[in-house]
């Protein structure tokens, strides 16, 4: 296991796909010769060449056009979009495109690309550059979206997305990019269905994906140490589709839930989940779920606006004291 | 093009054009639903680039406007008519519809609905090819209107950057959907757009097969010779409205008529008459053999054919879900 961060995991996972198929290509603002924002490619323009990572205009909605196209006779392209407020741009081809050429034509023709966007909200970016947009992108028939919360998930969930067949939306964060964890020192993949269980707990069980999976471990910590609940965290790495075992599961040990989501309330991971547990387990309920979720409002610039517009752990934590009645 | 190549040619226009005819017959009869676009007028366009071109070899894309292209590039006339009809056994398993005509082994990469959405996913497939170091090229058809888009630009920008073996054909029909070039465009002859990026462009009349295809040689073989993308504009007019439900009250049947004099099929026909490669019975006899064939067979074929189950309504969604990869749920890995 090597203790290894965010993006070294993305880097290793691009570059081992990369090394093995000469059509895996990464494309994207600045990936190349700048050698990534995040440095998610760092390296990858001098050892493969330009031809095989490629420095794109900015033109999202061209260049993830192009490399869906590209999809379609066998090249596997990981395509770059810088932030996932730009992915506005390149929706009309990932969602009419690639999400729909498989079925529209009958099974003839697949995409299978891979989208990665930083996502979420990170310090004072301002309200074009904050956007968390998981909800958009979960509502779409034919495309898949993984949100990976350390770098085991990181690595596992690229190298699973460059794998499959299907187009592959992966939902990082842009404050996520240094942190540490273990990666498997041999080769991984990580399952792109499913949800893992972070912590296990039996009196409540709280919901998050990406950097919610961190506030709802902080708070499961808490709640155990000062007030003798034991919450279970799961992990919704998959957004679509949504683990209607696991949340069964989870929710038929411990009656409670709570969804925890960076996102603004109105459609979203809480409500798909919320919505889930109804259909499936309505009756295992000692009380009604709740979400925790950001306001709705264009994010603001300044300091405080922006800390009051985004939950945290200790949200997470009031949310569970208050369903337990001691608040 | 040989004398025997045009007498095949004809041949095919004249089951374009009656293919199209007998789909609006259908359409009427509510045998086929949805948006329908026809072709009839633009018939040496398609025929004209596709000759100079390799059918089934090279990648070919294009917009709502398909079911001749899918055709000229190989597609069954059986399978598209049952397409249409929304049949299993239409070119995409009745999932398409006119819109969505598709057939990857003769290489028809599809038929979109979104207008220009094809330029930059032709300019992929032609990175593609660069990959892979074969001599295909991608040929992208879209319509004048295509050329108000984003991604029209930003696809030539790339193209014309990458040097990918692309060849853009703007069938100038005059109308996006039912407004004039003149009232939505600032620059009626789209390839002097194109010059912008760098790209080779040239213009010609569209109507005439001969011409066209003298036009098209020079395009495919400077992109099949590796010196990146092309563009061909052919000045054209669709003798239908954009889809069945366009009246045509955009413009004047005077308008129509002048289209008219300069069919495309009737000038080859002529020419052909004149050389005296062909009679006039040959080609009513032709005429009735097509209609005949489309009667007998295309119709009946996709009158016969069964629905798709419903039991399959999410079938071809997910390619993943039907071989159960590891990396989908990490189990059998």
């Amino acid at each position: 296991m090597a203790n290894i961060m965010y993006w070294e995991a993305i880097q290793r996972a691009h570059d081992e796909e990369m090394a093995r198929d000469p059509l895996v290509i990464c494309m994207g603002e600045d990936i190349g010769v700048a050698g990534g924002t995040y440095k998610a490619t760092k390296g990858l323009y001098e050892k493969y060449g330009p031809l095989r990572v490629m420095d794109t205009p900015i033109s999202e909605g061209g260049f993830t056009g192009l490399g869906i196209g590209a999809s379609f006779l066998g090249v596997r392209p990981v395509i770059e979009i810088m932030s996932v407020n730009f992915a506005w741009l390149a929706m009309d081809q990932m969602f009419n495109s690639a999400a729909k050429v498989r079925y529209m034509s009958g099974g003839q023709l697949t995409a299978p690309c891979v989208f990665r966007s930083a996502g979420g909200a990170a310090h004072q970016l301002g309200a074009q550059h904050s956007a968390r947009m998981e909800k958009v992108f979960m509502g779409i028939a034919g495309l898949r979206v993984v949100t990976p919360s350390n770098p085991k998930q990181a690595y596992g969930l690229l190298k699973s997305a460059i794998r499959s067949d299907d187009p592959v939306f992966i939902n990082e964060h842009e404050l996520m990019y240094n942190m540490k964890g273990e990666v498997p020192d041999s080769e991984y993949f990580h399952p792109l269905e499913g949800s893992d269980i972070a912590r296990a707990g039996t009196d409540v069980t709280l919901f998050g994906y990406n950097i919610s999976v961190h506030w709802c471990l902080k708070a499961a910590e808490i709640l155990d140490k000062q007030y003798g609940i034991s919450a279970e965290v799961v992990d919704l790495y998959s957004l679509a589709p949504l683990d209607r075992e696991g949340i069964r599961k989870s929710v038929s040990k411990t009656h409670r839930a709570v969804i925890a989501e960076e996102d603004e309330a109105p459609v979203g991971v809480g409500s798909e989940v919320i919505a889930i547990i109804n259909e499936e387990c309505f009756f295992e309920l000692d009380a009604a779920p709740v979400r925790v979720h950001s306001a709705l409002v264009p994010q603001p610039y300044n300091h405080t606006l922006e800390k009051a517009a985004i939950p945290d752990h200790e949200d997470v934590v009031k949310a569970v004291l208050k369903m337990f009645g001691k608040v | 093009m040989k004398t025997e190549d045009k007498k095949r040619v004809l041949r095919e226009m004249v089951l374009h054009r009656r293919f199209e005819e007998r789909c609006y017959q259908a359409y009427i009869e509510r045998k086929i639903g949805g948006f329908l676009h026809l072709y009839p007028g633009q018939e040496a366009c398609c025929n004209g680039v596709m000759e100079a071109a390799r059918p089934g070899h090279d990648y070919v894309i294009t917009g709502y406007r398909d079911h001749v292209h899918a055709i000229k590039c190989g597609a069954d006339p059986k399978e598209v008519m049952a397409e249409l009809y929304g049949k299993e056994t239409g070119s995409s398993k009745g999932r398409g519809g006119s819109m969505h005509i598709f057939d990857a082994g003769k290489r028809f990469m599809g038929g979109y609905a979104l207008v220009g959405g094809p330029f930059p996913l032709a300019a992929g497939m032609a990175k593609a090819i660069q990959l892979k170091g074969g001599d295909e090229i991608a040929i992208c058809f879209l319509g004048d209107a295509a050329n108000n888009q984003g991604v029209f630009h930003e696809t030539l920008n790339m193209a014309a950057l990458w040097k990918l073996p692309v060849l853009f054909v703007c069938e100038n029909n005059l109308y996006g959907i039912g407004t004039s070039i003149e009232r939505s465009t600032a620059v009626i002859h789209q390839h002097k757009r194109v010059a912008a990026y760098n790209i080779p462009a040239a213009e010609c009349d569209g109507q005439d097969i001969d011409i066209v295809y003298e036009h098209a040689r020079k395009a495919v073989d400077h992109v099949r010779g590796g010196n990146g993308p092309y563009f061909l504009e052919l000045m054209t007019y669709r003798y239908r409205g954009h889809s069945m439900s366009d009246s045509r009250g955009y413009r004047s049947r005077e308008e129509e008529e002048i289209w008219k004099q300069r069919d495309p099929i009737f000038l080859l026909r002529d020419r052909l008459i004149a050389s005296g490669d062909l009679t006039m019975e040959a080609f009513e006899a032709i005429e009735k053999e097509t209609d005949a064939y489309i009667e007998n067979e295309v119709i009946r074929f996709a009158e016969e054919s069964p629905e798709p189950r419903v039991e399959d309504l999410d079938k071809y969604v997910f390619a993943d879900r039907e071989t159960q990869r590891p990396w989908l749920t990490g189990k059998a890995a």
